[in-house]
């Protein structure tokens, strides 16, 4: 127990004192996460609306794929970004393995099923209220995916939150093909579990709580903004 | 050279093994409003929207003046419940502009001429969803207008509405009218029929039962289905 307490004193200390090596880590952590989630998003939006407007063979399948998706593990996701990224893999000539773009790409494969699977549940429903106007109006199922994602744009940050959240706090796939490379690779989640393991509590404790602030943060932004836009737009 | 004429050839609609529209015939010319005129359930709205286009009927043929092209461009649709983006009212009445393509200048004066009639220029900066059922239904109205159709169909306007917004509903609909657009307007209100109709269209259980001038259709029906709705009897 007082270890315990020692730990946790010890971690305030560190984020008080902006201590150089957690900052470094939570830059890193930041980036990545944020590129992967922008990458994931950019890719995740489009299609999640199109699930919704397009009709074509094998949606369903797709839709339950996606689905699935969402729960793929990390390290499951790490080992086959690794193969691809390895030496003797496919896009090994790139050199990426144990770089910072291998752990955005990592994230992001793990991000964009979430990020699909949700908008498209958020955007099925809209475009079912908006389908007669629409095509009444004649839009093209393109210009009608354009408009659902503007209109439903508010919702959309909680898939895009989702998804973050699910980014920054995921520590195999960025282990994996990262390497947890101190200065270089190293992340919060990676760092806990390293520090955890040789005993060193202090900074694995302070890197869990601001993990665990930045969750309650970034949620806690999604809900305000949902809020004032429920009152603004009806 | 115009849309119109519109041309229903036998057109039918079946849900399962049930008909519920039965060999339509009919020539929709420019001019005189419509107005279709039934029970509910008799088709009225199937009807409209197989016009319209957001349904293809199961037999038959909708076609529009040979020679023409686009013609989804040239149409517009108000519903019963208006859908409203979320977005500004102005932006609403833009949008279906913007699909069109109409460009930035004549955009914005067409979306001021729309809102001024319909009164909702005041309103144009607020969010849409935010507007009374009574508005919204002005703001549909508006929207559509602003695309210049050749033929406006309208399926109900004003069945969710008080006799205010009713009222309201109907003089822009003459307005409409009055530029130039051809009205097809289903109502199961007679009373709105008779205010607004320059000839009646009767749907019963999915056929025509009888098509007539409004005076000629309100004083002497000639089918017994038309008189007994007049008369208010119930026919099912």
């Amino acid at each position: 127990m007082s270890d315990m307490g020692q730990a946790f004193v010890l971690a305030l200390q560190l984020i008080a004192a902006l201590d150089a090596e957690l900052l470094e880590i939570i830059a890193r952590s930041f980036a990545v996460s944020l590129a992967a989630v922008a990458i994931a998003a950019a890719i995740g939006l489009p299609a999640g609306a199109a699930l919704a407007v397009y009709r074509f063979p094998g949606r369903r399948a797709v839709i339950v794929l996606v689905n699935a998706l969402m729960g793929l593990p990390p390290v499951f996701v790490g080992l086959l970004i690794y193969l691809f990224l390895s030496r003797a893999g496919p896009l090994g000539f790139l050199g990426l393995l144990f770089t910072p773009t291998a752990m955005i790409i990592a994230q992001a494969v793990l991000v964009t099923p979430i990020i699909v699977a949700i908008c498209h549940r958020l955007t099925r429903d809209l475009y079912e209220e908006y389908r007669d106007q629409l095509c009444s109006f004649g839009a093209r199922p393109h210009q009608a995916v354009r408009t659902i994602l503007w209109d439903a744009r508010v919702s959309l940050v909680t898939a895009v939150m989702a998804g973050f959240g699910r980014a920054t706090a995921e520590v195999g796939a960025v282990l994996i093909v990262g390497g947890n490379i101190a200065g270089l690779t190293r992340v919060m989640t990676t760092t806990i579990a390293l520090e955890t393991s040789k005993g060193n509590l202090a900074l694995a404790l302070a890197l869990g709580l601001i993990l665990v602030l930045t969750a309650i943060g970034v949620n806690a932004v999604a809900m305000s903004l949902g809020g004032v836009s429920a009152y603004r737009r009806g | 050279m115009s849309i119109l004429p519109l041309s229903l050839d036998k057109v039918s609609f079946r849900a399962g093994d049930r008909a519920l529209l039965d060999g339509i015939s009919l020539t929709i010319e420019s001019g005189p409003k419509t107005v279709i005129l039934g029970a509910n359930g008799a088709g009225k709205s199937l009807l409209l929207r197989i016009c319209h286009g957001l349904l293809g009927p199961s037999g038959g043929k909708v076609r529009w003046a040979e020679g023409t092209t686009r013609q989804y461009e040239r149409q517009a649709m108000v519903f019963q419940k208006p859908v409203m983006l979320r977005r500004s009212v102005a932006a609403n009445v833009a949008y279906g502009l913007k699909l069109r393509k109409v460009e930035a200048g004549e955009r914005a004066r067409r979306v001021a001429d729309a809102l001024r009639r319909t009164g909702l220029t005041d309103f144009a900066d607020q969010p849409a969803r935010l507007l009374s059922g009574g508005e919204q239904q002005r703001l549909a109205l508006a929207r559509t207008w602003a695309l210049e159709p050749e033929i406006l169909f309208l399926d109900e306007p004003t069945a969710n509405l008080d006799p205010g917004a009713t009222r309201a509903v109907e003089e822009i609909v003459s307005g409409i009218h009055d530029s130039g657009a051809k009205i097809v307007m289903t109502t199961h209100d007679i009373g709105q029929a008779r205010r607004l109709a320059d000839e009646v269209i009767f749907l019963h259980r999915g056929r025509v039962a009888e098509r007539a001038g409004a005076d000629k259709f309100f004083s002497q029906p000639s089918t017994e289905e038309a008189a007994a709705y007049l008369r208010g009897d119930l026919l099912w």
